[in-house]
């Protein structure tokens, strides 16, 4: 690429910029081409040299909302969060999309955490029910005659009754770990928010 | 680096690599480049900075059949370093007490 051409795609990818400021950095890089070409590189060597134009280009765009305060600075930025905002709107099935089915995947999450913690704790109320059962199925057999079954009724009720207590420690970790775990979800999706902001403030 | 510091350290390298004599764009980047890494865009900005903060001037010579620009440090851009190299030796003591703080933990 000669210096022309690439003064003329430099410019055309500039669009957008004060004129003023464009004709400006086009004399500048123009200056730097021939200082080089003074030192012996070739035409074409010192426009490598500077780089390729669209590096040079999103460069200058970067760097000239740096560069002077006021008027000037508006404009490259206004169109940015223009452009920002049409493009928002535009990919917005897609976002909108994704972030309902992540919302849908965390709901999914915590309802299955929370869903150990309540069979958890319907097994063991349903031991702490048998136990119960069982004393009054003893009760009930040896009054009828039947010693054997009832003594075997008699004998489970406190094998589900011990049962029941390890449950109740069991179910009560358990709980207390979901629960800890849930916290830290949530203030992870916290932090994934307050960080998208503050970027956002950044940019 | 942080950005901000950078940026700030930049605008004085610049500065410093006009201090003794009038330069032009492309001189100042090889002046520059053992010591920090600058892009045309970027020195463009810098220089564009300097000039608005009266920290330097620019004049428009012809040079071999063609224009180039000068870059001449201002009393302001002078009195930056200056008071650059007093921030520093202030810096220079925070850092010192800031490691010294670091060994002890």
């Amino acid at each position: 690429m000669n210096k022309a051409e690439f003064l003329a795609q430099l410019r055309l990818r500039l669009n957008g910029l004060p004129e003023e400021d464009i004709s400006e950095r086009l004399l500048f890089y123009s200056e730097m081409i021939d200082d080089r070409m003074e030192e012996g590189l070739s035409e074409d060597e010192a426009v490598t040299a500077i780089g390729p134009v669209d590096v040079v280009a999103a460069q200058t765009i970067a760097d000239s909302s740096l560069a002077k305060p006021g008027k000037e600075q508006a404009v490259p930025k206004r169109q940015q969060s223009t452009l920002g905002i049409v493009l928002l709107v535009l990919s917005s099935p897609i976002w909108l999309a994704l972030l309902i089915s992540f919302f849908a995947v965390v709901i999914t999450l915590f309802a299955v955490l929370w869903s150990v913690v309540a069979v958890l704790w319907a097994v063991d109320i349903t031991l702490l029910a048998c136990s119960v059962a069982g004393i009054f199925g003893c009760f009930s057999l040896c009054s009828r005659g039947r010693i054997l079954q009832g003594l075997a009724f008699g004998c489970a009720a406190p094998v589900l009754f011990g049962l029941f207590i390890y449950g109740i420690y069991f179910s009560k970790e358990a709980t207390k770990a979901i629960a800890k775990l849930s916290v830290k979800l949530l203030s992870g999706l916290k932090r994934l928010f307050v960080k998208k902001r503050k970027e956002a403030e950044a940019q | 680096m942080d950005a901000q510091l950078k940026r700030g350290l930049l605008d004085l390298c610049v500065l410093a690599a006009i201090k003794d004599e009038d330069s032009y764009g492309y001189k100042i980047i090889k002046d520059l480049k053992p010591y920090a890494e600058l892009s045309e865009s970027t020195l463009y900005t810098i220089l564009k900075r300097l000039e608005a903060a009266e920290m330097l001037t620019v004049r428009t010579a012809e040079h071999d059949g063609r224009l180039r620009k000068y870059y001449h440090i201002t009393a302001e851009g002078l009195q930056r370093i200056e008071e650059f190299r007093l921030d520093w030796e202030e810096m220079l003591k925070i850092h010192r007490f800031v490691t010294k703080e670091d060994k002890d933990l």
